[in-house]
């Protein structure tokens, strides 16, 4: 079977690449890009370890194919911080303590910045049913979600 | 052993909250797990599973996946030739059948290809003849005479007699003291009831994961996710025949453990497909193969019978545990034995437990093993008990809590331990007088956990700038870098930011046991304290090179070697990295090193209380408010102490309301996915409110116990506490799902 020639802005940067036409987009970052950040977790879009923003929309990227990604632009967990400087949330992780094992710690992060896009004012069960998507078997969601409320008040300057 | 406390405030960055070591690398996806290692030259390999819960295997014939463009190996059972020691045989087993197939998801040949879709395709061209079998999968079937057996050379150890007929009843275990009869003579209310729990999950989300590189001489690299790269390294090495130093076992991030990775399942599996092949090969589960294949916890069935006085006093305790292991022994069935009535005190105390061979998948570790389930039968005996006499829970449990010096349940006294505190911070707590709406109630469970310490190795080296690296054995599951750090630190008198941890590899360090038993705050910790100890006299004896005194002269205090007296000398004191930075020209390097099987782990202690409300008209349970007092002995960094008080609760709330293990007819699981076995999600929780009580466990320098598995101990029952106060009827069986509240809540009405 011939592969897909594909071009895609990935982080900001314009990526081509070649995949198989039934290959997940999960499998390209990983294995094809190198861009481990987004993890498997089930391979059936039930845990979220794999999310990432095509174009404007959160996607689980073992749910998408790498071949829809032409054109589109595609937002990792690589592409979150500012060089040096972390984005809010991932030091709002660290200042809650978070994570534990940290494997769904990207998904929650790219899932928890969408929220914020588009709704700088979440409420606690907003938070809740928005990361619902998003397992976490260390945490019980509770430092999680503190972390992202705590976020969303200092980034709106509260 | 306890030297520094809190109360005498010598605690300096102890019980601070920093940020921990491999945070940022966690934040911002460079932390590598399992399956994000490539090695040159990989291959991708892949496992053949069995679709049938108990069948012979009459032939394999791999011969058309050899063919295969692109297959570089093909094993089965054949290609595990070496000697196996016994203690490792069922293990093996486990990992690739050997001529039976024991369970739906058992391993049946694997192979290795230049890539996925090969391999897939190369797992269809193995043509397997399958001779199938009846079998079993619940737990009580299993224990009757005509079931289905599973092995024909397992006799039921523990009996009086030795039985000569096979059983799936691997063995009976009895703990207990005085006689039980006599104290429930004595009793005069007695409560008794059968139990019944599912098997579930320990639910990681980073599947098992693993890259084997093993060269035709003998030595070999091994990277993957585990608890205990230790424990793989040394039951590899004795699956597949080789010396334990030829081959070198590198610990990932682990993503989730809970227990279920203190074993394995691929790694023989890549090592073997490498070996034939003569190239790294990596294998990663799917989902479907986690939940078929590896965990999960028993199943059990329970009857749990206790008496007490009109005043209160407990007089008996009884209990008959059948724990399910999977298709081999060894289910914990001793550990709910010994912990079932652990927090309590009464002179005629028995348990006696079975474990039971099934065809499911070989039970794992799960959390303080064994345990949960026991609990949740003794926990809601106490509580119904209470009722009867018309006692107030927690004060029932206050009259009847074990104490120091106590007879345990398990074999030695009580030592001072903080069940107590647990009990009466609840009673004193705003949640327990909080008002309650229609459909709601409020439970109450304690729970104990032995906590362990075991072999651990630990080495310290100081760098001419005077930072520390630190090395340790014991994989970091939740955050114990920081931890360690912490320890360090103090002992050191240096800022945190200048230790560094890492977990080493199999090659770097002496043996470490594995991850498990809440071990390792607590023993490597306590390594690394004398670590730094031992570096201190090394510091000190170098200080004293330079002033030219005796080394006695000198000693270390904040950070510094000073002058031990007046008659020591005037000397301005030196820091940690002025020492450092003269190691060159006083003896070389400066590093500290510990080695011991640590013993005094303190036990864990801890009450739950919840409030939920159950919908009567769909049975459905929502958890409103959950508190978690616990004992932590000692609590290094408070948040990641929190976060294993509210893990362990959370991943109990899902045991208790939703999660189980559901085989069909055919003993195939139904439901191998996050879809259908569902855990807790965030919108179906509250915050989960923690209380840290301090009772410092002597056995460790700064008092440190595990908190790592007592946290899932009290949950399912004190939800089952709760639900049945709001239900109005006494919930037997977990999960506490929908149709089972609302069949219970019928059939009272009935």
């Amino acid at each position: 079977m011939s592969q897909v020639h594909v071009h895609t802005k990935i982080n900001g940067d314009t990526t081509e690449f070649l995949c198989e036409a039934d290959e997940p987009l999960l499998d390209v970052l990983r294995d094809r890009l190198g861009l481990t950040g987004a993890k498997e977790g089930c391979g059936t879009g039930d845990c979220g370890a794999c999310s990432v923003m095509v174009d404007d929309r959160l996607v689980c990227s073992c749910l998408v194919l790498g071949a829809e990604a032409e054109g589109r632009t595609i937002e990792t967990i690589e592409g979150m911080a500012d060089g040096e400087k972390l984005h809010p949330l991932q030091q709002k992780f660290l200042d809650h303590a978070a994570l534990q094992c940290g494997i769904c710690t990207p998904g929650f992060l790219v899932a928890a910045k969408a929220l914020l896009d588009h709704n700088p004012d979440p409420t606690e069960t907003e938070v809740r049913y928005w990361l619902a998507g998003n397992l976490c078997r260390c945490t019980g969601y509770d430092k999680i979600v503190r972390a992202v409320m705590d976020t969303a008040a200092e980034m709106r300057g509260a | 052993m306890l030297d520094k406390t809190a109360e005498n405030g010598e605690f300096k960055v102890i019980g601070t909250r920093p940020e921990r070591p491999d945070g940022v690398d966690k934040v911002t996806g460079r932390a590598r797990f399992g399956a994000d290692m490539v090695m040159p030259g990989m291959l991708i390999g892949k496992v053949l599973r069995s679709p049938h819960a108990h069948a012979n295997i009459k032939s394999i014939d791999t011969s058309a996946a050899e063919a295969l463009e692109g297959v570089k190996a093909v094993i089965t059972a054949a290609d595990f030739t070496a000697d196996v020691p016994e203690a490792e045989y069922d293990t093996m087993v486990n990992c690739i059948a050997h001529g039976k197939a024991l369970y739906d998801g058992h391993g049946v040949a694997a192979v290795a290809a230049t890539s996925r879709s090969i391999a897939n395709k190369a797992l269809k061209l193995i043509k397997v003849e399958y001779e199938v079998l009846p079998h079993v999968t619940d737990v009580e079937e299993a224990c009757k005479d005509d079931a289905p057996l599973l092995h024909d050379n397992i006799f039921t150890e523990g009996l009086e007699e030795t039985p000569t007929t096979p059983s799936n009843i691997s063995g009976r275990v009895q703990f207990g003291h005085g006689d039980v009869d006599e104290g429930f003579a004595a009793a005069d209310k007695v409560v008794e009831r059968k139990f019944r729990t599912e098997a579930t999950h320990q639910g990681y989300i980073e599947p098992h994961a693993c890259v084997g590189n093993l060269s035709p001489d003998g030595t070999g690299e091994l990277w993957c996710c585990t608890q205990g790269h230790f424990m793989v390294r040394n039951s590899c090495a004795a699956i597949l025949g080789l010396d334990i130093s030829r081959l070198r076992v590198t610990a990932s991030e682990i993503g989730g453990g809970f227990g279920g990775k203190t074993t394995i399942f691929i790694e023989p599996l890549a090592l073997a497909l490498s070996r034939k092949a003569g190239r790294p090969v990596k294998l990663v589960m799917s989902r479907d193969e986690v939940f078929r294949a590896t965990g999960p916890t028993s199943s059990a069935s329970m009857w749990i019978k206790i008496g007490a006085k009109n005043d209160g006093t407990i007089t008996a305790m009884e209990g008959l545990l059948k724990y399910q292991g999977g298709a081999f022994k060894g289910s914990w069935v001793s550990l709910g034995c010994m912990t079932a009535f652990a927090c309590y005190r009464a002179d005629h105390m028995k348990t006696v437990g079975y474990d039971v061979l099934v065809n499911r998948p070989r039970a794992a570790a799960y959390r303080a093993p064994g345990a949960p389930m026991a609990a949740f039968a003794v926990e809601s005996v106490v509580t119904e008990l209470a009722g009867e006499l018309g006692r107030d829970p927690l004060e029932f449990r206050l009259q009847n809590a074990a104490k120091e010096g106590d007879q345990s349940s398990y074999g030695p006294k009580h030592r001072a331990h903080g069940l107590m505190e647990t009990l009466e911070q609840a009673k004193a707590h705003d949640h327990y007088n909080a008002p309650l709406g229609p459909n709601q109630g409020r439970g109450v469970a304690c729970g104990f956990w032995f906590n362990f310490g075991g072999q651990t190795s630990t080495s310290l080296n100081i760098g001419a700038d005077g930072t520390v690296n630190v090395s340790v054995g014991t994989v970091d599951v939740g955050g114990s870098r920081a931890s360690m750090c912490l320890m360090v630190a103090e002992e050191l008198g240096v800022p945190y930011e200048k230790v560094r941890c890492v977990v080493a590899d199999t090659s770097s360090l002496g043996h470490n046991d594995i991850t498990d038993g809440s071990r390792t705050t607590f023993s490597s910790g306590m390594a690394l304290i004398l670590s730094a100890r031992d570096a201190k006299q090394k510091l000190c004896a170098r200080a004293a090179k330079i002033w030219e005194i005796p080394e006695d002269a000198v000693e270390w205090v904040d950070g510094h070697a000073r002058p031990a007296g007046p008659n020591a000398g005037e000397f301005d004191p030196m820091s940690l990295a002025e020492v450092a930075g003269k190691a060159e020209t006083t003896g070389g390097p400066i590093a500290g090193h510990h080695e011991c099987n640590a013993r005094g782990a303190g036990v864990s202690f801890a009450t739950h209380m919840v409030d939920t409300e159950v919908d009567p008209e769909t049975g459905r349970v929502t958890v409103l408010r959950y508190t978690v007092f616990q004992d932590a002995g000692k609590a290094i960094h408070p948040a990641y102490v929190e976060g294993q008080f509210q893990g362990g609760a959370v991943q109990g709330i899902g045991w208790a309301i939703n999660e189980e293990y559901i085989y069909g007819e055919d003993g195939r699981l139904q439901n191998a996915g996050f879809l259908d076995y569902r855990i807790p999600v965030a919108s179906d929780l509250p915050m989960i409110d923690t209380v840290i009580i301090e009772t410092p466990n002597k056995g460790h320098p700064y008092g440190v116990r595990g908190v790592g598995e007592t946290s899932i101990v009290p949950p399912m029952a004190a939800i089952a506490n709760s639900v049945s106060a709001a239900a109005g009827v006494r919930l037997t069986e977990l999960p506490m799902s929908p149709p089972r509240v609302l069949k219970a809540m019928d059939d009272a009405k009935a």
